[in-house]
């Protein structure tokens, strides 16, 4: 079996692998790889966001909970996604719950040095901005339509 | 002596009800109710995928159901129909044995043949499920023309997904690729949450954009947000469908109840090319 590198998993991402070589050796110096089995949590909400994970394979729940009910799902991310944003608004905390529905492999690239590189590399930070928020915006786009309940005055 | 009906008094058979049998009925999910429909006045006419029938519900009204039953089989004509008015609620209300009036089939059809050698992507979304069954069973029925079939279906909730055991069966189909989701989880789902169009770039992703062919069907607001993310993903506006829904009377395209621009929707439609009816589809209120 091939064990591919940090910086070919980086590359292999739908959305990071739009970065050049030699901002990808750079952003790998922030990762670690991360494996999760099914149900397990990734991230727990209200926790401090000092990652944010690339996701490789694999299907995660962002979950809403409260007491006296179960979870409720609100969304699931994939693979090819990235998942948390908490990690760059301060003060960096974990927005939701986070939980592998299936068996998850990931990247997660450490937030403290992610946001120290693109403080030093501005032009680094810009691409990853111009890279990810079309991601972010076509999930903004997809709740939007979530919240508007499409099927809600469906006829025959 | 008996009297001779005028040539311009006889009415065209288009417009003339033949009385059908309710064979069998399944009940769910909620108030959405699916009829299985046995001809008393001969054998039904073949029909197409995405055609449509007028149901007749005695003494109250007609109205138009697409027909989701297979294409395949003359004696399977299926009709899933939601309760939301008087007539719906009143078809919706009748059991094995009973009695109503059906016309058709009516309208333009999926274009299901044409697309041979294609990517064919069909998406529904809620009840838009019933119209595209007999497309994909006609896909199914020989997926060898086709270089894949896949299926996106997204519902309000997991009870809110149509044909449940069709879905099981077809998750297991080695020649269709299937993708179901919810906007709305319940406890124990353990599948996708998102609205469809969350799926279209996973679903695709091992297809070139240029050669996929989309049928899209659900509510209108569903459908265009599909045909323009998949315009954004580069599947091309002319091999995108869609199935419109407007009030249908005459099914013939002469009463001019379901005028949808310049088309007539009974008539010129159900299915549209979604360039044909994109700009309009932007236009509030037609």
């Amino acid at each position: 079996m091939d064990v591919q590198s940090i910086p070919e998993l980086l590359a292999d991402h739908l959305i990071l692998g739009r970065f050049d070589a030699g901002s990808i050796e750079t952003l790998a110096g922030c990762a670690r790889n991360f494996h999760f089995g099914a149900g397990e949590l990734i991230q727990k909400e209200g926790a401090p966001a000092e990652l944010v994970y690339v996701l490789r394979k694999g299907d995660v729940a962002i979950e809403i909970s409260a007491a006296h009910i179960s979870p409720t799902v609100v969304e699931t991310v994939h693979g090819g996604d990235i998942l948390g944003w908490g990690w760059l608004i301060p003060p960096y905390r974990t927005l939701f719950d986070a939980r592998a529905l299936t068996e998850v492999s990931c990247v997660g690239l450490d937030a403290a040095c992610l946001r120290g590189k693109c403080d030093d590399d501005p032009m680094l930070g810009y691409q990853l901005f111009k890279y990810w928020l079309p991601h972010l915006a076509a999930r903004f786009r997809a709740q939007r339509l979530q919240v508007a309940d499409l099927y809600g005055g469906e006829g025959a | 002596m008996v009297a001779r009906v005028p040539e311009t008094a006889r009415i065209p058979s288009a417009l003339l009800p033949m009385r059908a049998r309710v064979a069998h009925r399944r009940q769910g999910p909620d108030d959405v109710a699916t009829l299985s429909l046995c001809p008393v006045d001969g054998r039904l006419a073949p029909f197409r995928p995405g055609q449509f029938n007028m149901l007749y519900a005695f003494g109250v009204g007609e109205i138009a159901i697409s027909i989701s039953g297979d294409p395949g089989n003359a004696d399977s004509l299926l009709h899933t129909i939601r309760d939301v008015g008087a007539v719906s609620h009143a078809l919706c209300q009748l059991q094995p044995g009973d009695m109503l009036g059906l016309r058709g089939p009516f309208g333009k059809p999926w274009p299901v043949d044409a697309q041979a050698g294609r990517d064919l992507l069909i998406v529904a979304g809620g009840l838009g499920l019933a119209p595209l069954r007999p497309a994909i069973l006609q896909a199914l029925a020989m997926p060898e023309r086709f270089r894949s079939i896949i299926l996106v279906v997204g519902a309000r909730s997991p009870t809110d997904l149509l044909y449940p055991e069709q879905l099981r069966d077809w998750a297991g189909e080695p020649a269709l690729a299937l993708s179901v989701t919810v906007d709305r989880a319940t406890p124990g789902w353990s599948g996708m949450v998102g609205v469809v169009t969350t799926r279209l770039a996973r679903a695709l992703d091992r297809c070139d954009p240029a050669n996929v062919s989309a049928l899209v069907c659900g509510p209108e607001v569903m459908m265009r947000h599909c045909c323009l993310a998949l315009e954004d993903m580069g599947v091309p506006p002319d091999a995108q469908w869609i199935s419109m829904e407007r009030n249908m009377k005459c099914a013939t395209g002469s009463c001019g109840h379901c005028q949808f621009g310049a088309d007539f929707v009974c008539r010129d439609g159900p299915v549209f090319r979604w360039d044909r009816v994109a700009a309009r589809l932007r236009i509030r209120g037609i």
